[in-house]
């Protein structure tokens, strides 16, 4: 395989990672808004915080990998983005920064407070659906060139039902996949109380959340014809992909499973983005960069990916005992240490 | 009416994100080799005062991290949105030590995650410490690719650039380019130098405050060594960076010290004020110093702006930044100093209070000293933003909306400014030192003595 496919794929994979990550953690930061809202924080807010804690941290690093990664292995991708993003990568910015901040306010600081809640949980929500604007853009279509550099067209982003569609899916599918996850996480916690309710939110979220899918995937066929025939001809990978979304769907509604259910999420995700990436081949953003013609020089890209699987011989066994420590420590996670 | 100038407005963003990414980032890199000297000394004496020290600092420091992830993922995303030229050119070759650098953030994250929430959990006496040293070793490391990455801007190399294409690159001679070492150098030491400033300055303050007891004196006696101690590695790292600066950046020099005329045995000029046609006046002239601080020989040929194209010199009130930046510093080394001989020298009382007021206002200074040795270097590698390549103007976005981006951005910093302050003093005066002592040594009278 050519380094620029094997980079794109390191890219792919940051991309799936941050997408199930952050998805986790904005949902979670919602969730314990809305249960602060509704009066049942006391049931649930303690096994979010308790998940939260350790890892809110690794999931911004994923974002700047995908970044980097992306300028690294495709520095006119860069540009391009980088020149149109403007707005909405600072809109990002100061969400990201209210949302990071204010959750440590929150719970290294000596209060507890609504507002902070509700600004991390708030933002949580509207993160996910500014960068999806990213995806939207590189279907084509949003950008013109002017007097040599590249510019955003703010109304035909605004004003396009495809990039609401992108929109609509980013955010329920943080709330399904944030709730699942919790679900099997208050499972293995052994809170019967905080269970009962995520079981509801996983439950309640999973007809939207499929709903958002069709309608983006077919939201596509007007935006971008080519794409979307690329995806037609991979029918079965978004097959497999409605299968295990019932897959999941049926373990939770059977209230058994929860950890199968979880994993049926991702390889859900993992299918859909899967299809969704090869079926974007060969652009990276439809008519203007292209994976083999636009890629850095062998000699960085070579260098990018030592450094990335060095980068990951080092983290791996980090994460494991992190890992070990809190996410799948049986005490900690019941809230004994 | 000023015409629209999106290169000024970039400007003025990065400027100011990097203004308040420094302090955030400087403590995420410095404070944890203190946390985990107070850890071990207080393992090794089996004094519980340090290690109740260790736990005390680290409850703050996780807030002051946390702010510094935000910003830090601004600016690395403002590289994009406001230089987007810059990074489509120098992508091919500074994203490795980008990516280097995340890599080594995670690393650290994830060991402090770690590290702040098993105080109490493992029965190895230095186990918990153990995990201190990836904290210390991720941030220097992230520290590390990060002025890598800033050394590239200064003296590029490790590439072929033809028109607007890069059409080799040698990744590894980018990252070791000449101006790496020095600044890297320079950055951790007075890191630590800035930490050590910061957290003797809490003491101090709060012994003037509260009084002083055993476990504020030995908590000052660290802090005050740490800060001697790279303090004067900070000097030689500035010495170090006028040397690479003499022979690889001359006109950054010279135009931080007012060298006009190329000449040998060349004058170094402190303070002073420059008139409109360029005529210094009132500053002290230490005779052939800038010589011998250059190549170490009072003889040595030192090059002048007359040598440089007019066009190509930074500006020249980059010599103020660089006069405050070494004046601060040196008071930094002079106070931790006097604390010191005082309290070998028994003669004297080292905790007197003009002292420890004194020490109290190294902290703001030391920090603004590192602002101004960054304004220094970033100022002064003026016009260009990849030195001999690619000037500035040339680099940055052509947008009209950059002033939106500049007014958001400007909101989060006084907001974030604001609640991160509000939010570390209520933090400490919820949980006074007094109160978390008895808690913790009921047998003990807060300090350490027997009740």
């Amino acid at each position: 395989m050519s380094y620029e496919v094997l980079g794109l794929s390191a890219l792919w994979f940051f991309l799936f990672a941050y997408l199930i990550i952050a998805s986790i953690d904005f949902g979670a930061g919602f969730f314990a808004y809305y249960a602060k809202q509704t009066k049942k924080d006391h049931i649930l807010n303690r096994l979010i915080a308790r998940y939260l804690s350790p890892v809110w941290e690794i999931t911004n690093v994923f974002f700047i990998f995908f970044y980097y990664g992306l300028a690294g292995f495709f520095p006119d991708a860069g540009y391009y983005y980088g020149s149109a993003m403007l707005i909405p990568g600072s809109i990002i910015l100061v969400l990201i920064g209210i949302r990071g901040s204010f959750y440590a306010f929150e719970n290294y600081g000596s209060r507890s407070s609504l507002l902070y809640t509700f600004l991390y949980g708030a933002s949580g929500l509207l993160i996910p659906a500014a960068i999806s604007t990213g995806l939207t853009i590189s279907e084509g279509g949003f950008l013109r060139e002017e007097g040599g550099s590249i510019h955003l067209r703010y109304t035909e982003l605004l004003t396009n039902p495809f990039s609401w569609a992108v929109v609509f899916l980013a955010i329920v599918s943080v709330l399904y996949i944030s709730a699942n996850f919790l679900t099997y996480y208050a499972n293995k916690a052994g809170d019967e109380p905080a269970r009962k309710i995520l079981r509801s939110y996983a439950l309640f979220w999973s007809a939207p959340q499929i709903i958002a899918s069709l309608t983006a995937f077919i939201a596509i066929s007007r935006q971008n014809p080519e794409h979307y025939n690329n995806m037609l001809d991979l029918w079965w990978m978004f097959g497999l992909s409605v299968l295990f979304f019932l897959g999941a769907v049926y373990f939770i509604y059977k209230e058994r499973n929860y950890g199968l259910s979880f994993i049926c999420v991702m390889l859900q995700f993992f299918f859909a983005l899967l299809g969704y990436g090869i079926g974007h081949m060969p652009y990276i953003l439809y008519d203007q960069i292209q994976v083999t013609a636009d890629a850095t020089l062998p000699a960085m890209g070579t260098a990018l990916l030592f450094a990335f699987g060095g980068g990951l011989l080092m983290l791996i066994p980090s994460l494991i005992l992190v890992m070990r420590m809190f996410l799948f420590d049986a005490e900690y996670v019941k809230g004994k240490k | 009416m000023f015409a629209y100038d999106s290169v000024i407005l970039a400007r003025m963003l990065t400027s100011m994100t990097l203004v308040f990414h420094i302090i955030f980032a400087t403590i995420g890199v410095g404070v944890p080799l203190l946390i985990s000297a107070a850890e071990y000394v207080g393992i090794r004496k089996r004094d519980p005062s340090y290690i109740l020290l260790a736990r005390r600092w680290t409850r703050g420091f996780v807030i002051i991290v946390a702010v510094g992830v935000v910003t830090g993922t601004a600016i690395g995303l403002q590289l994009f949105l406001l230089w987007p030229t810059f990074m489509q050119i120098a992508g091919h070759v500074i994203s490795l030590p980008l990516f280097m650098e995340t890599f080594a953030f995670f690393f650290e994250a994830i060991f402090l995650g770690a590290y702040i929430y098993t105080w109490d959990r493992f029965k190895g006496r230095y186990t918990h410490w153990y995990l201190s040293l990836p904290v210390i070793i991720g941030g220097g490391l992230s520290a590390v690719f990060i002025t890598s990455v800033n050394a590239f801007m200064n003296t590029p190399q490790g590439f072929t650039l033809e028109g607007r294409t890069i059409t080799s690159v040698e990744p590894l001679t980018a990252i070791l380019n000449p101006a790496t070492p020095s600044k890297v150098f320079h950055v951790l030491t007075s890191s630590y130098m800035t930490c050590g400033a910061i957290l003797a300055a809490l003491t101090a303050f709060f012994i003037l405050k509260y009084g002083n007891n055993k476990y504020y004196k030995k908590a000052l006696k660290l802090t005050m060594i740490v800060t001697l101690v790279f303090s004067i590695f900070t000097a030689i790292a500035g010495d170090t960076s006028a040397k690479f600066l003499a022979t690889y950046q001359p006109e950054k020099l010279a135009a931080a010290e007012w060298h006009f005329e190329t000449e040998k045995g060349a004058d170094l000029i402190l303070f002073g004020k420059l008139t409109e046609d360029n005529e210094i006046k009132g500053a002290i002239h230490l005779p052939k110093l800038l010589s011998f601080l250059s190549f170490g020989d009072f003889n040595s040929e030192v090059i002048g702006l007359d040598r440089v194209d007019a066009d190509l010199i930074p500006p020249l009130w980059i010599h103020y930044m660089f006069d405050l930046m070494v004046t601060l510093g040196a008071y930094s080394i002079m106070i931790s100093m006097l604390f010191l001989v005082f309290m070998f020298w028994k003669k004297r009382d080292q905790y007197n209070k003009w002292l420890l007021r004194a020490i109290v206002v190294n902290a703001p200074f030391a920090m603004l000293a590192l602002e101004f040795g960054w304004i220094y270097a970033e100022v002064g590698r003026q016009p260009w933003i990849m030195r001999g390549y690619l000037r500035v103007a040339e680099g940055a976005v052509s947008s009209p909306y950059v002033h939106y981006a500049f007014a958001m951005f400007l909101v989060l910093y006084v907001l974030l400014g604001t609640f991160v302050t509000l939010i570390l003093v209520r933090l400490y005066k919820k949980n006074p030192i007094q109160k978390e002592w008895e808690q913790r040594f009921p047998d003990t009278l807060f300090g350490g003595d027997q009740r």
